[in-house]
């Protein structure tokens, strides 16, 4: 392993929000899904 | 181009692939006019049965068939030709394959065996189908130990050396494969063959299902980890970038073999004979190997991104206009990647210890796997196959059937859209999985699944239909590009097999050390499963006889 | 193996979400009895007539609020004359079956239950709102399957 790093200077600003977007999806799911199980 | 002989080997497997997708997804149209009350089917033929048949041929052996194509022409290109020896074996490998699909399918087809793809004891089919099953998965033991020993010879002559990433992830998923089946292997050999050719009286229901579970739940892992190969190695090559993290990506695939065997309770969470301690393990575990998927999904997006602010792409989602879009090697799986994000959403909450009892065994689950299997897999197989075959076959894949290829990922797109939203809401609406059309004696809640707009059985017909569409035209594409289509007699003319190059110089070599992996999975194995498979089996009820109850 | 910051970002919130998700669900189902359907209980599938409480299905009440639901499960129906249990009160079902595997699944509750032959399946559920609620069979038993199904009235 080498402390250099292969990605040092990308530029992955838009991957970030794309994968936060992925986050989010998930988290809203699972959230309405939970409160389907609460509310029967 | 790789050897003629190893080209025919992988046309022979997706040749039987598509004949499986061909069957498999007729079946599936019936099903959905069927489940909607449109058709009925004559008294010789019954809805179990042909959903028997569209879960064997489309889950079990369209996957398989393909998975080995893709893994035959990878191992080939990437660590070179096969020797005598490992084609002979891979050559008996696919015969023992297609001789067990071929016996499970006539068992299907005469009625003998309508218990589903997962054949539940003690429903009990003939034995011939147990046989028929348990032959399959000899013949993919075979053909997986002849890529072993192709890539054992690629070690030997390269000592110290990290293998192409190609191989690595094949051998990963191999590994996998191997160890899952040892579950259904166990139950098929020592449980229902014995006991449905009348050796014995009984059996031990719950332990068979465990036993099923063992292997049922890493199954999807060896149907996703061939998509994930293509997500690695084919997609950066296409968007001209270099594969995003060599070791990063041989991280996250040794994490699958794992993670993904010892997880099978949470496909039996609202079940008796399995403690709510050991449940809820496997639920911690399932969790895990979430993991490897995030990573999954970070360094997709970090592809698009690199390649699109390589052609000069600015701001913060500038990268999306330049990807190519055009190319339907490209859009194919990118749409399939697209599928992943709710699929895999859904997965979590499936897995969630109690939110399981919302959607256990409704139409959700059948909503699930269509957008995880039947599109992110199947949709990026459909991908693969577009170039594949021409480039096995030595053909063109002409303008107009890259036109065609649009037109049959975009219906598949909608009409999955179409059929798996309507079913995922009817789940959640109480609509039960693996069911003919029934309303219940009138009763107002079952009602309701039929006359939504969306919520409804015939939006998920409307999609069905559209879906069938999209599989004839996919079949077309690939009887032209097996036979049909012009032979590619120039150099320009000719497909490649994209195959991105991976910087390994970063990669620590104690990745490629199996042993190391095969150890802990096998720890964790037994952590999770020691006790309580040993407490269904100490403390089993009287067994069962065996029910034909079709 | 060096990650991106932003892939440690990543990571950090899935992994806490997924941390979130387990203790969500492990917390509400280890302290509050919130867990699923299950049990530990073994029968014998052929003399379920015989062994209570199966040899009785059908309601009885254990105590002011507490109610037992009896039932046995085959191709293709439920023996469980008169399903009528009082809303807010807890109803314990156990369910066991004759043949092949079923499920007991009542529609819009948490009841869905997998029924398997050799053990029985138990869950505690109060009702909160009176009605006629459809009991289904999830599970694939057989060609009659989707004619499985029966009712239980809440008062
Ligand atoms: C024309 C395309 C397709 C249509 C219309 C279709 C339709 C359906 C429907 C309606 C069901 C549920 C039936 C029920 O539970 O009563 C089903 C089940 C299933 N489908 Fe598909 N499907 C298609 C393609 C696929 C593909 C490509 C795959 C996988 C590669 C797949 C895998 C499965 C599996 C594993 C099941 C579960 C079988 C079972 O419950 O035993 N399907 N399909
Ligand atoms: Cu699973
Ligand atoms: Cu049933």
């Amino acid at each position: 392993m080498s402390k250099n790093n292969e990605h040092d200077g990308l530029d992955l600003r838009g991957t970030l929000a794309s994968v936060m977007v992925v986050g989010v999806i998930i988290v809203v799911m699972w959230v309405v899904v939970y409160m389907m199980y609460l509310g029967r | 181009m790789i050897a003629l002989q190893d080209r025919k080997l992988a046309l022979w497997y997706i040749g039987v692939a598509y004949i499986a997708f061909l069957i498999g997804t007729l079946m599936g149209l019936l099903q959905v006019f069927i489940r909607n009350d449109k058709l009925q089917l004559p008294a010789w033929l019954d809805y179990y049965q042909i959903l028997t048949a569209h879960g064997v041929l489309l889950a079990l052996i369209y996957t398989t068939f393909f998975i080995f194509a893709f893994f035959v022409t990878g191992m080939s290109k990437s660590i070179g030709t096969f020797g005598p020896k490992v084609r002979l074996v891979s050559w008996i490998g696919f015969w023992v394959t297609l001789l067990g699909t071929v016996l499970a399918t006539a068992m299907i087809v005469a009625g003998e065996a309508s218990v589903l793809y997962t054949f539940y004891a003690p429903l009990m089919a003939s034995g011939w189908y147990y046989v028929g099953l348990a032959l399959f998965v000899v013949g993919t033991w075979i053909s997986s130990f002849a890529l072993i020993g192709h890539y054992r010879v690629w070690r030997k002559n390269n000592k110290g050396e990290l293998s192409p990433l190609f191989a690595f992830m094949t051998i990963t998923t191999i590994i996998l494969w191997l160890i899952a089946c040892l579950g259904v292997v166990a139950t098929v050999l020592f449980q229902y063959i014995p006991w449905a050719f009348g050796w014995t009286d009984t059996i031990n229901v719950e332990l068979s299902r465990s036993l099923f579970w063992f292997f049922g739940h890493p199954l999807v892992y060896f149907w996703l980890l061939p998509a994930y190969i293509a997500w690695y190695v084919i997609v950066p090559k296409i968007l001209g970038v270099k594969v995003f993290s060599d070791s990063l990506a041989r991280l996250a695939f040794v994490l699958f073999i794992l993670f993904s065997i010892p997880v099978g309770f949470h496909h039996q969470l609202t079940e008796p004979g399995i403690s709510n301690f050991w449940k809820f393990l496997q639920v911690v575990l399932t969790f895990m190997v979430i993991i490897p998927s995030l990573m999954t999904a970070f360094t997709m997006f970090a592809n698009f991104e690199i390649s699109g602010r390589k052609k000069g792409a600015t701001g913060l989602f500038g990268w999306f206009k330049k990807l190519p879009w055009k190319d339907v090697r490209f859009t194919s799986i990118f749409i399939a990647m697209a599928f992943f994000i709710p699929g895999g959403a859904g997965g979590i909450i499936n897995a969630s210890f109690q939110l399981n009892e919302v959607v256990h065994n409704t139409l959700w689950i059948v909503g699930h796997f269509h957008i995880t299997v039947g599109t992110p897999v199947a949709m990026t197989f459909m991908g693969l196959t577009f170039w594949l075959i021409p480039y096995l076959t030595g053909r063109k894949f002409t303008k107009s059937m890259q036109i065609l290829a649009f037109v049959q990922i975009i219906t598949w797109s909608i009409g999955m859209l179409l059929m798996s939203t309507a079913q995922h809401i009817l789940g959640l609406l109480g609509a039960p999985r693996r069911t003919a059309f029934s309303n219940y004696n009138n009763h107002p809640s079952a009602m309701e699944w039929f006359d939504g707009i969306l919520t409804s059985h015939v939006t998920m017909a409307v999609g069905g239909s559209i879906l069938f569409l999209s599989a004839m035209i996919l079949i077309y594409i690939v009887a032209m590009s097996m036979f049909l289509s012009p032979k590619a007699l120039k150099v320009e003319d000719q497909v490649e097999f994209p195959m991105a190059e991976s910087d390994k110089t970063h990669t620590p070599k104690w990745l490629e050390n199996w042993w190391i992996w095969i150890g802990i999975a096998f720890a964790l194995i037994i952590i999770a499963y020691a006790i309580p498979l040993s407490s269904m089996i100490m403390h089993a009820p009287p067994g069962s006889e065996g029910f034909k109850t079709w | 193996m060096h990650l991106h910051k932003f892939e440690k970002v990543w990571l950090i919130f899935g992994i806490i979400s997924l941390i979130v998700f387990l203790s969500i669900v492990g917390v509400t189902a280890f302290s509050h009895d919130h867990h699923p359907s299950g049990g530990m209980d073994t029968i014998d599938p052929e003399k379920v007539d015989q062994t209570a409480p199966f040899d009785n299905p059908g309601v009885t009440q254990i105590d002011d609020d507490t109610y037992q639901v009896a039932i046995v499960a085959m191709a293709f129906g439920y023996t469980a004359p008169e399903l009528r249990v009082p809303a807010g009160k807890e109803i314990i079902f156990k369910v066991t079956s004759k043949d092949v595997v079923h499920s007991f699944t009542i529609d819009d509750t948490k009841v869905n239950m997998m029924v398997v032959p050799g053990q029985i399946t138990t869950r505690a559920y109060t009702f909160e709102k009176p009605g006629k609620y459809l009991i289904l069979c999830n599970e694939y038993c057989g060609t009659g399957h989707h004619f499985m199904f029966t009712e239980i009235e809440v008062y």
